[in-house]
């Protein structure tokens, strides 16, 4: 065992390294390369997911109205960000829009954040009183309502209707990313080893028991789907920064699929997993799987079966491996910890007698 | 101890990380490697998606374009060009990744895309990475708006938008257009945009009604067209969408004309709307059949005797060997951007990019290219065809520019 | 053209959106009654069924291909129930919903990469695309024709659940899936006579979907599957003849909101409605009451 300082210590010291190799990484590389693309997209998906399995692997309430809030997060923060001098262009249906006025990233950033989660708030008051499959489609339901009003004609001069936002201010250091998501991370974390997460777990657990012992079931779940629209929100203004334009019609289902996926694969109820779930994944969609797109020809003889979307054939049957045959998933609901390294290496190369046995 | 590990860890990540990227990206193409100096090309086209058709077609062009002219003169040395082809989806979100792993695939210039919004979307791409890019079909003025590394070889949609706004006025006597567009795509909501400017400039009447992207029915749309008192229909839209609302139109008992721009000159919707194709009318940028200039003639019958050779050719061009106006532009790009190389004696985007305004590329299969101001090809000339359902082939009708 | 004739023909419209919704729709309401399931795959189904007629009908006369279109998406509609539903019978239904999307994912993926992800051309079945015109209504004949077979196959299904063992059965399955085990009932014949008619009556919808609007695409499927899964909800998940009412209601309504001009909120009024439904009436229009299981 190790002591918690020590532990935190560790932890910083990682953390900093992590930051100062990305930080190396972007003196040696080529600013277009596709690690960046990689490292940001990872970073990005990571909060994302972990808003995600805040509702479905700590709270048991399975969501599936992710894209919404990153769409109003996205569009919260582009509208909010866009300079004035620019809006003539991107408005250019809608006379320059209504809005004529900037406010800084970080305010904007936060505002996404604060108005997805007023949008969690208010869909959590009608749906969170339906049970699994019903609060799924529910959800489901409402990101499509929202995708639906933001590309309404009629709130053109703000939205901009469906059409494209862009020339806002954007991201260029992949170090951005990487503190955003971490601190909102980190924050995700402080909560489920609060009090308030205890309380989550057991109603995922047993819902008719929490209640029993006192807890809120109603106050506790809408404290989680807003918590979890609010990060949602702040992943999808950052998503928008790192493609440097938004577009309502491409928050659809699908999106929420995909994180859904990604949540699946690290391990519904793991933080950790979900975050190397999100590196694996677009790591092998953005890159290592890239070749399984294009035509090969290996000494005269041509490889079958590899053309344009072969790679995401490959990569959902993958999907559908893990889902079937590997349930719980790369961490099921552990967690990488420094802790659980140490323990492990321990064992390895630093054994004592007594370890020995205990190792079968 | 376990400061080391976590020094040791965080260093194999980082190794990890660094070995790997030289393997990304650039495992297109093969073929050419004749000279030892390469000079790739990236290909912003969408191969699937809605307008998957016409991307293919724009990439035979620039295909056959490369199979002509494989090496080009930078600084007196001799380069070979490698095309590094992406699939931009026609979505504009996958438009931006495609254009992010061209750039980390290290082209020196961009050819693409057909249609606007993907170009638009992944333009700031482009002009972050510093690679220029040269629009083929994008006929939207946002495309180079503000973005001093795009460039475009075809006219813009105020200049269409006219010219079928004209074309439905003096030809088909008509007072009231019906404009049907697609929400959130730039191209089709711009172009409508025009011509009903245009149109009303003219002392017509416009009606509007929009459709979302995906939408496969058209009859709650084309009723009310049928019950209002619409002379003519005007229809941008994409390959994807023209030959549903064709057929719908023409089932529902709607006889007038139905207009539309450049996206609808594709063989693929003669073929899927069949014998309901009747009375299309669309503007487009080049005709085969148009001799006055030799370089087009030459390209014609040039590029039918290649696709001819390959039937994967022929395929991606839609099991035909017409000459569509796309290919013909993708040719056309395909020479500019290497003219630009030459003109800069350099790969490297910024260089290319101060080089392409004063580029003139007078051998244009469409007509002479040059740049203006804004990034734009100076063209004034615009051909509107119709669709023969006997024979399946677009006719010409006649050539149109606005005088003003 | 007189206002009656516009009515006329918008409601026509709807009728006929409301007949495909309601085919796929029974495949959803049904595999829920048994399986509480919500077959995300169900849409992917009819777009599948859409392609194997584009390729079939390539190599083969009509007479053929139709049937074995039919034939092969029930095969593909048994086969993913099979492969990836059975396994987890035991597993939380969260898992089974997972692997409903991850199935939806994979299906979708799987056309983009075989059709190369362009729009493919359905064929033509002669006569059903011809015009015909009534009065002053001029129309297709398949837009008559959907919602009169789509009544004619509910009615059929329904005589079947009613009056024959296999129907017996489903019902005792769905009202309570372990006593009907023990009872003997063959719970996995059931369950695969269950997908047979559901992907049938998908694959069904699919000739006349794609008859109308003849482009199929690797995720057309994606949306008519869930509204036709909203109009099992509003009908009352569960019960077919509930199902086939949604599906027109919603059919029709979705047309008066396009032709008023709202195209954006024709998908979302039927999000709307669900969730109105789920608020209010949580068993839909003629679901039974079910004692919630906690």
């Amino acid at each position: 065992m190790m002591k918690t300082q020590t532990k935190s210590i560790i932890a910083a010291v990682l953390i900093l390294l992590l930051l100062a190799a990305i930080w190396g990484l972007e003196q040696v590389l080529p600013a277009s390369s596709i690690v960046f693309t990689v490292l940001r997209k990872g970073a990005i998906y990571s909060l994302i997911a972990v808003s995600l399995n805040l509702l479905n692997g700590f709270t048991g309430l399975f969501s599936l109205g992710q894209a919404g809030f990153m769409l109003v997060g996205a569009y919260t923060y582009a509208i909010l960000t866009i300079p004035a001098e620019m809006r003539d262009s991107v408005y250019m249906y809608y006379d320059g829009g209504i809005i004529d006025f900037a406010l800084p990233v970080p305010v904007a950033l936060l505002l996404a954040g604060v108005v997805a989660g007023l949008f969690g708030f208010l869909i959590g008051l009608p749906v969170l009183r339906l049970k699994s499959d019903y609060l799924a489609i529910a959800t489901l339901g409402f990101a499509e309502i929202i995708r639906a009003l933001v590309q309404f004609d009629g709130f053109g001069p703000v939205t901009n209707g469906s059409n494209v936002l862009r020339s806002f201010p954007v991201f260029h250091s992949t170090l951005f990313p990487f503190i955003v998501s971490g601190l909102c991370i980190a924050v995700i974390c402080l909560l489920i080893n609060s009090s308030y997460g205890r309380a989550f777990k057991a109603i995922r657990d047993d819902e008719v028991a929490a209640e029993a012992m006192g807890i809120n079931l109603f106050k506790h779940k809408e404290m989680a789907l807003v918590t979890s629209a609010f990060f949602a929100g702040i992943g999808g203004a950052l998503l928008a920064m790192f493609q440097m334009m938004v577009q309502a019609r491409a928050f659809t289902s699908a999106m929420t699929y995909e994180i859904l996926l990604i949540v699946v694969i690290g391990g519904i109820g793991s933080v950790t997993g979900s975050i190397i779930a999100s590196f694996l994944f677009i790591a092998c969609s953005e890159w290592w799987l890239r070749f399984l797109d294009a035509p090969m020809v290996i000494g005269g003889f041509s490889v079958p079966f590899l053309r344009p979307g072969f790679r995401m054939v490959v990569f959902s049957v993958i999907i559908m491996f893990v889902v079937l045959f590997y349930r719980k998933g790369i961490m099921g609901d552990r967690e990488f910890s420094i802790e659980r390294i140490y323990q492990f290496f321990r064992r390895r190369f630093g054994k004592t007698g007594k370890e020995a046995e205990t190792h079968e | 101890m376990k400061k080391f590990l976590a020094l040791v860890m965080t260093l194999a990540m980082v190794l990890a990380i660094g070995a790997g990227c030289g393997g990304g990206g650039d495992t297109q193409q093969g073929g050419t490697q004749t000279g030892d100096k390469v000079v790739k090309v990236g290909i912003f086209e969408p191969a699937s998606g809605e307008n998957g058709a016409g991307g293919k077609q724009e990439v035979l062009g620039i295909r056959y374009a490369n199979s002509l002219q494989p090496t080009v003169n930078i600084g007196g040395e001799e380069y070979t060009v490698e095309l590094v082809e992406v699939d931009n989806q026609s979505d504009t979100t996958k438009a931006v990744t495609a254009a992010q792993s061209l750039a980390s695939s290290g082209v020196s210039v961009v050819l693409g895309s057909y249609g606007s919004g993907v170009s638009i979307a992944a333009g700031d791409t482009f002009k972050t990475a510093q690679i220029p890019a040269i629009g083929i079909s994008c006929t939207n003025p946002q495309v180079t708006q503000g973005n001093e590394y795009y460039f475009r070889v075809c006219f813009l949609d105020p200049f269409q938008g006219t010219v079928m706004a004209n074309f439905a006025k003096d030809e088909m006597k008509a007072d009231t257009a019906f404009v049907i567009t697609q929400l959130g795509d730039d191209y089709s909501s711009g172009l409508g945009a025009y011509f009903k400017q245009a149109f009303t400039d003219l002392g017509g009447t416009v009606l509007e009604a929009q459709f979302q992207t995906g939408e496969t029915d058209f009859n709650a749309i084309l009723t009310n067209a049928l019950n209002s008192d619409a002379d003519v229909i005007f229809a941008p839209s994409s390959i994807q969408t023209a030959p549903l609302l064709i057929q719908q139109a023409r089932q529902m008992g709607i006889t007038m004309p139905i207009l539309a721009g450049d996206t609808w000159e594709n063989e693929s919707i003669i073929n899927n709307a069949g014998q309901y194709a009747t009375d299309v009318y669309l503007s487009t940028f080049f005709d085969e059949n148009d001799t006055s200039n030799p370089a087009a003639a030459d390209f014609v019958t040039g590029f039918k005797a290649w696709l001819n050779a390959d039937p994967q050719n022929l395929t991606n061009n839609g099991d035909s060997d017409g000459v569509a106006a796309v290919s013909a532009l993708g040719f056309d790009a395909y020479n500019v951007a290497l003219a630009a190389l030459e003109a800069a004696g350099s790969t490297a985007g910024p260089d290319i990019q101060a080089a392409l305004p004063g580029v003139t590329y007078d051998n244009g299969v469409t007509g002479s290219i040059s740049f203006n101001e804004n990034g734009d090809a100076n063209k004034d000339m615009a051909y509107i065809k119709t669709i023969n359902v006997e024979t399946g082939a677009f006719d010409f009708l006649k050539t149109q520019s606005i005088a003003d | 053209m007189d206002n009656l004739t516009y009515y006329i023909q918008q409601l026509l419209t709807g009728l006929t959106v409301g007949g495909q919704y309601a085919l796929i729709a029974i495949g959803y309401t049904m595999v829920y009654g048994i399986l509480r399931l919500i077959n995300f795959a169900h849409g992917d189904i009819f777009m599948a069924a859409g392609f194997f007629m584009v390729y079939m009908s390539a190599t083969m006369p009509l007479y053929v291909s139709l049937p074995l279109t039919l034939l092969l998406t029930v095969i593909l509609g048994v086969a993913v129930e099979r492969i990836a539903y059975k396994p987890l019978r035991q597993a939380p239904r969260m898992s089974i919903m997972i692997s409903a999307i991850g199935v939806s994912y994979l299906l979708q993926n799987f056309a983009t990469y075989y059709t190369g992800g362009l729009p493919r051309p359905y064929p033509k079945i002669p006569l059903i695309g011809d015009v015909i015109v009534i009065g002053n209504v001029t129309t297709s004949w398949i837009t008559i024709l959907t919602p009169i077979l789509t009544l004619a196959l509910v009615i059929g299904l329904v005589m079947l659940i009613k009056y024959t063992k296999v129907g017996m059965a489903m019902r005792a399955v769905s009202r309570d899936f372990e006593t009907a085990q023990l009872m003997g009932i063959k719970i996995n014949n059931v369950i695969s006579m269950t997908f047979v008619i559901g992907s049938f009556l998908a694959a069904v919808a699919s000739v006349l979907f794609f008859s109308k609007y003849p482009t199929v695409t690797p995720t057309i499927g994606a949306m008519p599957g869930l509204k036709a899964f909203v109009a099992a909800v509003f009908g009352g998940i569960g019960s077919v003849p509930g199902a086939v009412v949604g599906a027109f209601v919603i059919g029709i309504c979705e047309n008066i909101i396009k032709a008023m001009g709202y195209t954006t909120f024709s998908d979302a009024f039927t999000f709307v409605l669900l969730i109105l439904v789920l608020i209010f009436k949580p068993t839909g229009l003629f679901g039974e009451k079910s004692t919630e299981k906690v």
